[in-house]
């Protein structure tokens, strides 16, 4: 239940400006609330007089909530080797680890190659859980779940955390779901909370990005969040702490239900992926057209950069989903991205905070994109592209 | 072959827009819509009955007007809805909601496949689909592209980082969809028509079987602790107004030399 407390209340509008779904009003000088409200909770920490409560049957927590200690980090591997946001969270854990006064873990399912694991051992966490069997070598979601499963009720992490991949993103829910705890998806900031530095403070873009989230689960352990790549740099720090290499054993009942047939990898260069590409050349919808899209590539080429779009560009077809930045695509964190014709929801500038530079080309001159943006042209980008594949090329 | 598809009514994020004067959002006229995804999830179950004589259900929960979404997906082809709705389930996160969506399909029963879209745009978090699969007890495959049904079972292409894996399935399994094969259909006069006679069973708390402390506000482990709009606008912005195209090229080049960003 949602409770206004009436001699609290000044009728400021604060809440009304901020609630999501537009449930509060302004009646007789205070806040009503309408029943369309979700109890989302977003009014309640924005009210500047405490004037708004959100009640709960606060259950007392089920578990033993001090046995759980340490924060995991949820190792991912591609041709044995585990991908950046492994390298991202475990500096991230190590800061949150760190506050609580407590410990990192990794956890890697799978073979892992003999540098790759020196490699994770001077990464500065301290202790490497490794499952060699050969089962984990192909991802298969209910293996992987009764593995992390098994090993988070034998080891009561505090917290976990899993990059928000195709793969981290099957199977957390499953393992959340089947811990009955609770789980925050995609984050872009972790912290701490003030006066409990082992509860933690996932924060999340949610409705389309329009909005960011901060989520506790403060009666559940473990905690659990996935975590976006690319929005936590690795740490470069040299560390003496060299993290120790438990192997352990799981039993699991393997799945005969779903079967890994084979992947049809799109053979692309490291930097085609958008995510990882220094440069992005990115289009939307205005100038998808034939034309266009010729001159795009072709001062891509030129620069050095690589071709993305925004989601109605996906939407219509024309490019891939791979392709697509933005809240329902991909975070990238280029140091120059290019904006063609890209009016700047908020949904896709969610998708590029991370970028050094902005140049944005837009014939609407209150485009969000420009509010975003560190250099913008005014103008057709079908003008201003013969031009700047021009002046590129001449400088 | 038994369908049932989860469908959500969302606003249509892309719409919304922020004040930049009072950093706050703008929803007047922000349409309520399908879920998009939620839309090729439907279209994918609708190519499968096309070719197999499938039954396709959509359950949806959400407030009374939800219902509008459940007409919508009648119009392009299913054949019944299901509209889930209670102030009890208000509040609820993903695993709350996944608890009563669980509850509803167990009701309907004999399902052999559940389509969800692969995530909300509301939410954005995925989360929904595999823990619906997860309390029903049966397999799940994210983020499907494709799918092709043989005798007993399913070839499901889903999205990958760089390309496509391919996973066979066996029914009953839970696909989430990120696209459809085919284009997504438009609805016809007909079904529009039995769509606004249609009168939908509308559950309640008390017409599922579910613990109800595992629903709603008080089900949820996730709270939420804060919400505030994320600051995106740089308050150094180079705004080149310049009409002529090259002269407009120059003064970018020369501000990129300044800035050390070009050499």
């Amino acid at each position: 239940m949602i409770k206004i407390l009436s001699e609290n209340c000044t009728g400021c509008g604060n809440c009304v400006a901020i609630c999501p779904v537009g449930a509060l009003k302004i009646s007789d000088g205070t806040a009503v609330v309408q029943d369309n409200c979700t109890l989302c909770g977003a009014c309640v920490s924005d009210c500047p007089f405490q004037a708004i409560v959100l009640e709960r049957k606060e259950a007392a927590p089920k578990q033993d909530l001090s046995s759980y200690k340490d924060i995991w980090v949820i190792a991912e591997l591609e041709n044995n080797i585990p991908k950046d946001i492994t390298y991202e969270l475990i500096g991230k854990a190590r800061e949150l680890s760190a506050a609580a006064g407590e410990k990192t873990h990794v956890v890697v399912l799978g073979s892992i190659t003999k540098e790759a694991e020196s490699k994770l051992v001077s990464s500065g966490a301290d202790n490497i859980y490794l499952v060699r069997e050969r089962i984990f070598d192909v991802y298969n979601t209910e293996n992987y779940t009764q593995a992390y499963c098994q090993l988070i009720n034998e080891y009561k992490p505090n917290a976990i955390l899993v990059g928000a991949t195709i793969n981290g993103r099957d199977f957390a829910p499953r393992v959340a779901s089947r811990l009955a705890t609770g789980l925050c998806a995609d984050c872009t900031a972790l912290g701490t909370v003030q006066d409990n530095a082992k509860l933690i403070e996932w924060t999340r873009p949610a409705f389309g990005g329009n909005i960011m989230a901060t989520i506790l689960s403060p009666n559940h352990r473990p905690q659990m969040g996935t975590v976006r790549p690319k929005v936590f740099k690795i740490s470069t720090e040299p560390t003496e702490n060299k993290a120790s290499v438990t192997e352990v054993t799981v039993k699991i009942v393997a799945d005969e239900l779903v079967k890994h047939i084979g992947f049809n990898k799109i053979t692309e260069k490291m930097e085609n992926k958008i995510e990882e590409a220094p440069i992005l050349c990115s289009f939307g919808r205005g100038v998808s057209d034939e034309k266009s899209i010729a001159l795009i590539r072709e001062f891509a080429e030129i620069v050095g950069g690589t071709i993305s779009c925004s989601r109605a560009v996906v939407d219509a077809g024309i490019l891939d989903h791979s392709k697509q930045v933005g809240q329902s695509g991909k975070s990238v964190g280029p140091r120059t991205y290019f904006a063609f014709g890209i009016s700047g929801a908020v949904q896709h500038l969610a998708g590029i905070s991370n970028a050094d530079i902005v140049i944005a080309i837009n014939k609407d001159p209150r485009a969000p994109i420009f509010q975003r943006a560190d250099y913008g042209i005014v103008g057709d980008a079908k003008d201003i592209l013969p031009e700047l594949i021009k002046q590129f090329t001449n400088r | 072959m038994n369908i049932i598809v989860c469908i959500k009514q969302v606003p249509d994020t892309t719409e919304v827009k922020i004040n930049p004067a009072t950093n706050t959002l703008v929803r007047d006229g922000v349409p309520s819509i399908m879920n998009p995804y939620d839309k090729h999830a439907l279209e994918t179950a609708l190519t499968l009955k096309d070719k197999y004589h499938a039954k396709v259900s959509v359950l949806t929960m959400g407030p009374p007007q939800a219902s509008e979404v459940i007409k919508e997906a009648i119009t392009m082809g299913a054949d019944e809805g299901i509209l889930l709705s209670d102030r009890a389930f208000a509040g609820a996160d993903t695993l709350a909601t996944s608890q009563v969506l669980a509850s509803a399909i167990r009701k309907v029963g004999n399902v052999d496949l559940i389509f969800c879209g692969k995530q909300a745009i509301d939410g954005d978090t995925a989360q929904v689909g595999p823990e619906i699969a997860e309390h029903l007890g049966i397999p799940q495959v994210t983020f499907a592209v494709q799918i092709e049904k043989n005798t007993d079972h399913l070839m499901i292409k889903r999205e990958h980082e760089y390309g496509t894996e391919t996973v066979q399935a066996k029914m009953p399994v839970l696909v989430t969809v990120t696209h459809a094969d085919e284009d997504i259909r438009y609805g016809t006069i007909k079904n529009l028509l039995k769509a606004q006679r249609m009168q939908f069973p509308l559950w309640t708390v008390d017409k599922i079987e579910v613990d109800r402390n595992k629903i709603g506000l008080d089900g949820s482990p996730t709270q939420v602790a804060k919400i505030f709009t994320p600051k995106i606008i740089k308050s150094n912005s180079i705004l080149i107004e310049e009409k002529n195209s090259e002269q407009a090229v120059a003064i970018l080049m020369e501000k990129l030399k300044q800035a050390n960003v070009i050499r």
